[in-house]
């Protein structure tokens, strides 16, 4: 496995509801945490790419905005996006041109500023994120269309609401421990009893997703600084390298979608991409991060990435094997589900996760045996777009 | 103009499909076939993503296909509100498959993966039009 481009430097804010600041207050505290672990300068930066859901930007084109305030002008800079995969996109670009030799050093920053819309507004704006003309006349919004999918995936393969209870429980187990979650409280199943009047999750969304089944909005930003061989050696003590990258596209409409049951195929299609880039399998992965916008979508997740068997997602939360003991530690930050999910921010975020556990540096996060290999898998729409990048040390 | 009227709310107006909506208030749901390939799109569309051809036919859908997953939503999206709670699902005609609501008059509880559904024409009562998943 080639090692040509690391990571050398990674930051991220507080997720939080209602930041009290602008896009670009809110990104320079992620890019200033960013620089300080690289510990580098804006002149030591030859590039610049921002990453954002543009439906909630008030802000046209802020790539050249948040250059300015960042000051990373006059270097190149521009944007990328796909939604909630927008800066594991960003993270993408920034390889290839650094693997081309364009350019030595890059900056990716993925910010979302949420809180300025309503819920419902923030909805309507995430289900124009399918189809406008086909489907979004129907009023779907995407819990729905998750739901879509959890209905078929659990009728055919014995999936139970306890087992998508459970995936909630363990990501409040890490939430807790994860001081930039948004929702840092403990999650049991009295949560979810609809017999219990305090059940904070137990109200139906879009059946047969709950409330407890979905993340929350928040804003936040996160940054990821990219360099190549030379210059992550000069730099960095402990660069890690990108091993893998892989990512794939689906129909954005429902009725062009193959079989519901058996999960998005964006997810299948960018791990196969990513693990024979890196020249490894599901087995070599320590500690991963994946897509649990909703619980259904993690054990998803699991099948796509190959830590179980198509139908067999159930088994790993049953036994507790994505827990940080067991043989596939996953989403051991909370993952989206208690962070939250700040559209843009998202990707930087599990990345910046997976680098600190390969460095052996996410505290009370940390999986134990010093993980060599680590993976994001991060999800653009309803499966839209999928992206699966694969770290080393 | 004219694809306005598609949808319980609409938010495109122009499409070369517009001719969907004269069908669907013709009381036929159709779909666009390919003159060239053959090749057979739902939702319709007015380019072969087979073949790239510009030559495209309408064919009405199939009448009898099974639910292959739902939802019931008891959130909706803005300007959705008043309808709570709908169900939409996915119907799978064997070569060909589309999104809608079900009909009102499935109770979400008679929902069941897998039974057997079909499809019509709506129209609503602002004029809208629209179509529906129906018991077979």
């Amino acid at each position: 496995m080639a090692k040509d481009v690391a990571v050398i430097g990674v930051g991220q804010t507080y997720f939080v509801r209602g930041y009290e600041g602008s896009i670009r207050e809110l990104a320079f505290e992620a890019f200033r945490e960013a620089m300080q672990d690289a510990g580098i300068t804006q002149k030591d930066v030859a590039a610049s790419i921002f990453c954002s859901a543009p439906e909630y930007d008030k802000q046209r084109s802020p790539a050249g905005v948040l250059a300015e305030y960042l000051g990373l002008i006059p270097q190149p800079t521009f944007y990328i996006e796909t939604v909630c995969s927008s800066s594991s996109s960003g993270v993408k670009v920034a390889y290839s041109m650094i693997k081309a030799g364009l350019h030595d050093v890059v900056v990716v920053l993925g910010f979302q500023k949420m809180s300025e819309i309503t819920s419902a507004e923030s909805q309507e704006r995430m289900g124009r994120g399918a189809d406008i003309q086909w489907e979004a006349p129907f009023g779907t919004m995407m819990p729905a269309y998750y739901a879509l999918y959890a209905q078929a995936y659990m009728a055919k393969n014995g999936l139970t609401h306890e087992d998508l209870m459970n995936v909630r429980v363990k990501s409040g187990t890490y939430g807790q421990t994860n001081e930039r979650a948004v929702y840092r409280k403990g999650v049991k199943p009295a949560d979810f009893d609809p017999n219990n009047p305090d059940a904070r999750m137990a109200g139906a969304v879009a059946w047969p997703l709950r409330v407890g089944d979905a993340c929350a909005n928040a804003d936040g930003a996160s940054c990821v600084i990219l360099a190549n061989a030379e210059k992550a050696k000069a730099f960095s003590k402990k660069p890690v390298w990108i091993l893998g990258i892989g990512a794939a596209s689906e129909a954005v409409n429902m009725a062009a979608r193959p079989d519901f049951a058996k999960g998005l195929s964006v997810g299948y299609g960018a791990a196969a991409e990513a693990y024979n880039m890196a020249g490894i399998t599901a087995k070599d992965i320590k500690v991963a991060e994946v897509h649990d916008c909703f619980t259904i979508a993690e054990i998803m997740a699991y099948e796509g990435l190959g830590f179980a068997p198509m139908g067999e997602g159930k088994q790993l939360i049953r036994e507790k094997a994505t827990y940080k003991e067991g043989k596939i530690p996953v989403n051991v930050d909370g993952g989206l589900l208690s962070k939250g999910h700040p559209i843009g921010a998202t990707g930087g975020s599990q990345i910046r996760t997976i680098v600190l556990q390969l460095r052996d540096e996410a505290g009370p996060m940390q999986v134990p045996g010093n993980p060599d290999i680590g993976l994001v898998h991060n999800v653009g729409g309803v499966g839209l777009y999928g992206n699966v990048t694969i770290f080393g040390r | 103009m004219g694809f306005e009227k598609f949808g319980r709310r609409s938010f495109t107006g122009i499409t070369k499909t517009a001719k969907f909506v004269d069908l669907l208030a013709e009381g036929k749901v159709e779909g666009t076939v390919c003159k060239q390939c053959g090749a057979k799109f739902f939702p319709p569309r007015s380019d072969c993503a087979s073949c790239l051809s510009k030559e495209m036919d309408w064919f009405e859908m199939p009448k009898k296909g099974k639910l292959e997953t739902f939802t019931i939503a008891y959130y909706a999206p803005f300007g959705f509100e008043k309808d709570c709670p709908y169900t939409m699902g996915v119907v799978d005609f064997g070569d060909i498959k589309l999104f809608a609501r079900l009909a009102s008059d499935i109770k979400p509880e008679e929902a069941k993966v897998g039974m057997d559904v079909s499809v019509r024409p709506l129209k609503y009562e602002d004029g809208q039009m629209s179509f529906e998943i129906i018991k077979a």
